[in-house]
């Protein structure tokens, strides 16, 4: 992936280069650009003039910055215990079976990356779900695979 | 004049096209007619958004929303209504529904939620109707800083973040520490799974935590604040900031506020998803741009916080209190609760109860007032295991302590906490095992790794629950298990790692026998653990519909139309799709 410089800039300007917002400067250039790749933890650093090994440090503590490659859709299940207690086991399941994939992993086809979640606050409507930012509640091994099949149809999910 | 009401009346064209010029003569005449005309002042207003169904009109202060009127209808509404003081409800608009916003259930009490849902969070006005920074401008105009710390001393506020500290005690300290630069900072990284009273009170009342941030920094001599809210909450984040600017164009925040010659400005921080940041001492190294791992105490944050400058870090529940108290008083404050345990406290019931959600309750209220009268009961009718409090650090409390009441003391002595809020119901079909397991594996997953003992401890004691979730648990595992707990919890620096064991102690504790069951039997009795339980066919029951064998993903059931099916124990890989799509109940798990 060749980095966008443009867009670095903007972030950094947003945050006025201030190496004190280095956590939201890494949040939001890993959220723009799925993943952070080592020419842009140098970048940052260059930028904020502080070593490259802090920045790095930082990146790898926050589960919300990621350093690893990401597929196309982002499908995230929240992992605390009401929406497990609410039936979430099944649900734990039925993604991973219907996308061949483990939580952690990107599919071959670079189509799917599946992920835990830390509870979003919405333990009412337990099993959360999230797909390209997209939150879905009362999930049930059936409604997993309607809704994937629907993102996958390339429709609004 | 002083009216004893006031009547909106839509004059929006839509609303005149239907003869609201009508109405409202019919009603002028009336009132008059009634004697009510020096009581009640009409005015018209340009829409009141259902010009649709008008001619329309609000009645205040019960603020009820009349729509389809006629001439026709009014004297009755108003001799109704006005003379009576019974709404008509036929007339009124019906909200069609949506987000099932329910009144308070009998029992609940609403002060740090008072106007959540109420009040509209992007507009300032809407707060300051609701008496908004009027206990600023009082402390402001007419209190000393340490009389503003007697008050909320008095009162007997402890930290709603879930250690409980007391919070008059906490400013005291911040405010004798010697520094000329000072911090608030609001902690609105609430990490525990299943709590969103933050969220809700971020998103539905940010001025209120302002407020509070603002008084605060007032009493201790702060001029600068932070909230540092987790990224999991964008919608509470726009919020604030859009909050925080509205505060700073009416002279709330910022420069002489409110001609007293104080400055306080308030700065939103985002997390990037890390649950220990909501440790203090974790959450402002995550300010500072560093990683967010806690450091030992003392020093405090109270003499050496934010950049080593002395703080007072209080979380979102607490400011959004301190208010109320100003305005009401200690003594209202500490008349709610119990001896230690003053005021409200908000709770997220989730889990197997049938109203699930956001609660505020006065402290003192027993555990099975909260699960039945204002959680409805258990779901499904089914019988009542277990309720955990607290959060990831909490613990499991089982039936026979229903009736305790709910304080700091009482919740700790049962081996939970009472942490910030977080409120699981948990029916005869959890298993316990189970449950430690699934907070064990958060706790080790969070742990920020700095102490060994939480770093590697956690990890040890999950390797031992997932081995008696498997079928493999040996003697000696519950034994070991409270040894790791102990070595973790006297060697770990912050409240993650000293809680950690606190799931797993409080159910070896109540439910010792689903453990040994585990182990000794292999056996599950509350049939979760998958490799010690198998799904069966009722062969009686069973009408050979084909579905279970249809949606088995690893097809190990097998069995001809019409005829009664068999699972193969050897192949299943037990998801339970064949018990969820079977039309008549013929699976069983033994």
């Amino acid at each position: 992936m060749t980095m966008n410089t443009a867009l670095l800039e903007d972030i950094l300007t947003r945050h006025h280069h201030d190496p004190e917002a280095l956590v939201e400067i890494l949040r939001d250039l890993s959220t723009a650009e799925g993943y952070l790749t080592q020419e842009m933890i140098q970048a940052v650093a260059q930028a904020l003039r502080l070593p490259a090994s802090k920045v790095h440090s930082v990146a790898t503590f926050y589960s919300m910055i990621r350093t690893r490659p990401r597929g196309k859709h982002l499908v995230e299940m929240c992992q605390d215990a009401p929406c497990h207690v609410a039936g979430g086991r099944a649900v734990w399941d039925a993604l991973q079976q219907t996308l061949g994939i483990g939580f952690g992993e990107t599919s071959g086809d670079g189509e799917w990356s599946l992920e835990a979640i830390s509870c979003i606050g919405l333990c009412s409507v337990g099993p959360v779900i999230r797909i390209d930012g997209e939150v879905y509640g009362n999930m049930t091994p059936e409604k997993v695979r309607e809704v994937l099949a629907r993102v996958a149809a390339g429709g609004e999910a | 004049m002083v009216y004893r009401a006031h009547i909106l009346i839509c004059a929006h064209p839509q609303c005149l096209d239907k003869g609201a010029s009508e109405v409202e003569a019919e009603l002028l005449k009336q009132l008059e007619a009634q004697g009510l005309k020096d009581e009640v002042q009409v005015v018209e207003v340009d829409g009141l958004g259902r010009p649709h169904q008008g001619p329309e009109m609000v009645i205040y202060p019960e603020g009820t929303h009349y729509v389809g009127l006629s001439p026709e209808v009014i004297p009755h509404i108003v001799e109704e209504h006005l003379l009576k003081g019974r709404p008509v409800l036929a007339m009124t608009y019906k909200e069609p529904p949506s987000e099932p916003l329910e009144a308070p259930a009998a029992k609940e009490v609403r002060v740090v939620l008072r106007n959540v849902g109420k009040i509209d969070p992007d507009n300032i006005e809407d707060y300051i109707a609701e008496d908004g920074y009027m206990a600023l401008a009082k402390v402001l105009s007419e209190m000393t800083p340490q009389q503003v710390i007697d008050e909320v001393l008095r009162s007997g506020l402890r930290g709603r973040g879930g250690a409980g500290f007391p919070t008059g005690r906490k400013w005291a300290f911040a405010a004798s520490a010697p520094g000329d630069v000072k911090y608030v900072v609001c902690n609105g990284d609430e990490g525990d799974p299943g709590a969103f009273m933050n969220r809700r009170v971020l998103e539905g009342d940010p001025h209120a935590v302002l407020e509070g941030m603002a008084i605060a920094a007032y009493a201790i001599g702060a001029h600068q604040g932070y909230i540092y809210v987790r990224a999991e909450y964008p919608i509470a984040v726009r919020t604030l900031r859009l909050a925080i600017q509205q505060a700073r164009e009416y002279g709330l925040l910022g420069k002489n506020i409110l001609g007293s010659g104080f400055d306080f400005d308030v700065e939103v921080r985002m997390g990037a998803g890390a649950f220990v940041c909501g440790e203090e001492t974790a959450l402002m190294a995550s300010i500072e741009g560093k990683r967010g791992m806690p450091r030992t105490r003392p020093p405090f944050p109270a003499v050496s916080g934010l950049w080593g400058k002395p703080t007072n870090i209080n979380n979102v529940e607490t400011y959004a209190n301190v208010p109320q108290i100003i305005l009401k008083g200690a003594a209202w404050f500490a008349s709610m609760g119990t001896e230690k345990s003053k005021g409200t406290k908000t709770f997220a019931i989730a889990g197997k109860v049938k109203r699930t959600g956001l609660i505020e309750v006065p402290l003192g209220i027993t555990l099975r007032e909260i699960v039945y009268d204002v959680g409805g009961g258990i779901l499904n009718d089914k019988k009542f295991k277990a309720v955990q409090t607290g959060g990831p650090m909490g613990g499991c409390i089982p039936e026979q302590y229903l009736d305790t009441p709910v304080d700091y003391e009482t919740l700790g002595q049962l081996g939970s906490i009472m942490g910030s809020g977080g409120f699981v119901v948990m029916d005869e079909d959890t298993c316990m095992v189970d449950i430690a397991r699934f907070f064990m594996e958060f706790t080790q997953d969070e742990s920020c790794g700095k102490c060994v003992p939480c770093r590697v401890g956690t990890r040890r004691m999950l390797e031992i629950l997932n081995d008696i979730c498997a079928g493999k648990g040996k003697p000696g595992d519950i034994e070991e298990l409270e040894r790791l707990a102990e070595y973790i919890r006297k060697g770990s620096l912050c409240g993650l790692g000293q809680g950690a064991p606190n799931p797993v102690l409080s159910t070896l504790k109540y439910f010792r026998e689903e453990y040994e069951a585990h182990i000794y039997e292999k056996r599950c009795p509350a049939k979760v653990c998958r490799a010690l339980i198998e799904y069966k066919i009722d062969a009686a029951a069973c009408i050979g519909c084909t579905r279970c064998a249809r949606n088995c993903p690893v097809n190990a059931i097998s069995g001809t139309v019409k005829q009664p099916h068999v699972i193969d124990p050897e192949v299943c890989i037990r998801c339970g799709i064949c018990q969820q799509v079977c039309p008549v109940n013929a699976v069983h798990v033994e």
